[in-house]
């Protein structure tokens, strides 16, 4: 089975509380509107589009933080979709996301030892203390950070403790959600740097959500463009970045503003 | 013509030596826009928001000189000082979310800067509000007055921003990271937005980012920064070109640039890291505060 | 890179440390009551009757801070009064928050019917008047140290669950849970491992300042006379009794008086010295 994930028909209506009405339930928006898509196994692949595309309500989808409601979301040949909260559990160690923002994705008052031992000790892992600092070194973080709290952290810093949290439970596969949107330049050339190392050492197959289409060419094997919730292009990163066939995508890529002041940019 | 020099301008946490800006010494021409590059907190931010007066309270300035137009804002008393800000001088801030007053309609949002500073009566400001409007290019400005900012996206609202930031005709702009909480796409069209009311009005600019591709789109020269001390100042061809310092060369170097893939995307090297910090104490050494 | 904006120093823990102090006294003056007092609070001997503290002229020696109209020693009555406030503060505050702050949580991280049928119990809850409720339980339980401590839970307990349901929710849009989620934490292991730390600073202000509160109930009501119905002296009492004769004998009324006002003050002083000292997000 060399599709890790198989989408068919995905579709995701969420309620729209800024527009609950004082009796009666909120009116509901379609947020992703039947897409269909694969991820093989090793593939890294982009997901992009801008706000209100509906991307990282499909990443959600995928590691079934929300339940679809149309529509299939099959992991590793088995249909997911519809599964209990209680029946999805044992397969969280196979698929886990690492968050845009650390500030909110790591729990201020736990240790950053902690936090990334939380998930081994749920999984039953033996040793999970070692497992934890086996992941900081493969994240390129020094042992004593176990010991800190989150905000003792820079932000790149932080970033990468989430990387290691997620990679520590040796998963199939990752979500990135925005996780390089925050930091500046230097920090995030630095955890892509690390991502690709990690895809390389540990195959992992991963799903790269972000705005920012020059990242995105430099890391992803295939690319997505969501657009409104509906997928207008899905096609290999040379292949779209040379022929971009849809509207939406040859907008989102003259609109990149290239390091260059002798770029055409009209 | 300087509209705007800073000398030797040096920023601490009131009470304590550790300096957030060191010695930085700028000069932004008249109609002239110029970017402030560097890393987060290395004090891009910090001073845009010197020169407006707008420092945080627990922060004050050590020393240094800023004249706006000839005239030494820091030796005015306070109150000349605010009058000469508030009439020459305007914010783009960078969240156009929390800079908006929420339980405001936008109308009186904009006309408060032409009543009052510039003193008009509220028909002609309201006229005006609306022409600022339709300059920012807003479809249906009537409606848009009337609204409340949660009704309105995230690039309107950014429009509006600038609109307000211009109304009072300002001879100097800080725009602090006006585009980074948007879309790539809603970004070119703000930026090509600040670019074409900048020319019309002949407006200075200070313009703060992070971001090395929007700096080449918006800006005729720039001063990077590293832990508040300007590491080198240029015009954007050189810049790009033939950049002096190896802290420029690096961040260039960590930039990725989608029409060249291959190219390894290097981030700073730590020996580039200690030799800039290594710059950074020499001058704290010969400061005295 | 370490940039400028590191952290302002904070006060060192002055308003912890005097706080504490005066809860200490206050434990050791309750526990120790009898030790520590030179006479009986509630004998009485109608010949020293009025006799004011050490310091002004005309004092009588053994008795520190003079006595009532009827003869008692008033320290001895401050020391064993604060028996009666003490218990009341530590039981009946502790309950309270105990039962508000579950069921708060509950509500904020659950969500969904569990919410709906909290938060209307709540709103109904607090629609009755307090002081008019508190008079109602205790007419129908009867005065004592148990009826007023049931009273005080009973009324207070939505003050917890309203604020820490708040908490609760902020801290439930954040990422953490969602990310504790995808690690496979049940929902009610996330509430208590997750976002009960994060809500827990607000939770030691609330229960110390309820300690304060509870205090000053008891006082009203031993005011009122709803209070414990033996002879045991509480602060609340004294004031009472003291405004009669507080032209001649002002010390009865302004002792006790000063020593509740401080002990309310440190209780709400100790819960924010410790949430400042503590957290180590705020160090």
């Amino acid at each position: 089975m060399s599709d890790l994930y198989a989408v068919r028909d995905l579709s995701l209506t969420l309620p729209d509380l800024t527009r609950k009405p004082l009796f009666g339930p909120a009116p509901h928006t379609e947020i992703l509107k039947g897409l269909s898509f694969t991820i093989r196994k090793g593939a890294i692949l982009g997901i992009v589009g801008g706000s209100g595309s509906g991307k990282s309500t499909l990443g959600r989808a995928l590691v079934r933080l929300l339940e679809p409601t149309g529509g299939s979301v099959s992991f590793e040949g088995r249909d997911i979709t519809h599964l209990t909260e209680g029946e999805i559990r044992p397969l969280r160690r196979r698929f886990q996301m690492i968050f845009q923002d650390p500030m909110s994705s790591l729990n201020p008052r736990h240790r950053v030892g902690q936090l990334i031992a939380a998930p081994l000790r749920l999984h039953g892992v033996a040793d999970p203390r070692k497992a934890a600092l086996d992941a900081l070194d493969h994240v390129g973080l020094p042992r004593e950070l176990a010991g800190r709290y989150p905000h003792e952290l820079s932000g790149g810093q932080r970033q990468r403790v989430g990387i290691a949290r997620a990679i520590a439970l040796k998963p199939a596969f990752i979500l990135a959600d925005e996780i390089v949107s925050g930091l500046d330049v230097s920090s995030q050339a630095q955890v892509l740097v690390l991502l690709e190392r990690l895809v390389a050492d540990l195959g992992l197959t991963l799903a790269f959500i972000s705005h920012d289409m020059s990242v995105v060419r430099r890391l992803c094997s295939r690319v997505l463009v969501l657009h409104r919730g509906e997928i207008v292009e899905d096609a290999p990163t040379a292949e779209l970045f040379a022929n971009p066939r849809a509207a939406y995508t040859r907008e989102l890529l003259d609109a990149i503003p290239l390091p260059d002041p002798d770029q055409s940019w009209a | 013509m300087s509209y705007l020099t800073i000398t030797d301008l040096s920023v601490r946490l009131a009470g304590s030596p550790a300096r957030l800006l060191r010695d930085v010494s700028l000069t932004v021409k008249s109609g002239e826009v110029h970017g402030l590059v560097g890393e987060s907190g290395a004090g891009k931010s910090m001073i845009g928001k010197a020169v407006l007066g707008i420092l945080p309270r627990a922060v004050e300035i050590a020393s240094g000189r800023i004249e706006l137009d000839g005239a030494d804002l820091l030796q005015l008393p306070a109150k000349e000082h605010r009058r000469r800000i508030g009439r020459f001088c305007a914010l783009i801030p960078q969240d156009p979310l929390t800079a908006l007053n929420p339980s405001r309609r936008i109308a009186p949002q904009i006309m408060n800067r032409l009543t009052d500073i510039l003193g008009w009566e509220a028909s002609r400001a309201r006229k005006r509000a609306a022409e600022l409007l339709d300059e920012v290019h807003i479809p249906d400005p009537e409606r848009v007055l009337k609204s409340y900012p949660h009704e309105l996206s995230g690039g309107m609202r950014q429009r509006i921003l600038i609109a307000s930031a211009f109304a009072a005709e300002p001879k100097f702009i800080v725009a602090d990271e006006p585009t980074t909480a948007l879309d790539v796409t809603v970004q070119k069209q703000i930026l090509k937005l600040i670019r074409e009311m900048q020319a019309r009005h002949d407006t200075a600019m200070l313009f703060v980012t992070h971001d090395l591709g929007v700096v080449s789109k918006v800006c005729q020269s720039l001063s990077v920064l590293y832990a508040g001390k300007v590491v080198e100042a240029t015009d954007i061809a050189t810049f790009f070109r033939a950049p002096a310092h190896a802290y420029s060369r690096a961040l260039l170097a960590a930039t990725p640039k989608y029409t060249d893939p291959d190219a390894s995307l290097i981030p700073v090297p730590p020996t580039v890291i200690e030799a800039v910090r290594a710059e950074v104490e020499a001058a704290d050494e010969g400061w005295r505060g | 890179m370490a940039d400028g904006r590191s952290r302002v120093r904070r006060r060192a823990g002055v308003r912890l440390w005097l706080s504490g102090g005066w809860l200490v006294v206050l434990v050791l003056a309750a526990v120790f009551a009898p030790l520590l007092s030179p006479h009986s609070p509630l004998e009485q001997d109608l010949f020293l009757g009025r006799m004011p503290p050490f310091w002004v002229d005309g004092a009588e020696p053994g008795y520190y801070l003079g006595t009532d109209s009827l003869g008692r020693d008033v320290l001895a009555r401050i020391l064993y009064g604060a028996r009666v406030a003490l218990i009341v503060a530590l039981v009946a505050g502790t309950l309270t928050g105990l039962i508000g702050s579950t069921l708060g949580l509950l509500a904020g991280y659950l969500r969904g019917w569990v919410d709906v049928v909290i938060s209307r119990l709540i709103d109904i809850w607090m629609a009755f008047p307090p002081v008019l409720f508190s008079i109602l339980l205790i007419a129908v339980m009867g005065p004592g140290l148990v009826s007023i401590i049931i009273a005080i839970v009973v009324i207070d307990w939505t003050r917890f669950a309203r604020v820490v349901r708040a908490e609760a929710m902020a801290q439930g849009a954040m990422d953490y849970p969602a990310s504790a989620q995808v690690a496979g934490r049940t929902r009610l292991s996330t509430m208590v491992v997750e976002i009960l730390p994060n809500v827990l600073p607000t939770i030691v202000v609330l229960l110390t300042l309820e300690m304060g509160i509870a205090v000053i109930v008891e006082a009203i009501l031993s005011f009122v006379n709803l209070s414990i119905s033996t002879d045991d002296p509480t602060w609340g009492g004294m004031i009472s009794e003291g405004r009669a004769s507080i032209h001649q004998a002002w010390w009865v009324m302004v002792l006790p008086l000063i020593a509740l006002f401080l002990t309310v003050l440190s209780f709400s002083q100790f819960g924010e010295g410790l949430k400042d000292r503590f957290d180590p997000v705020l160090r």
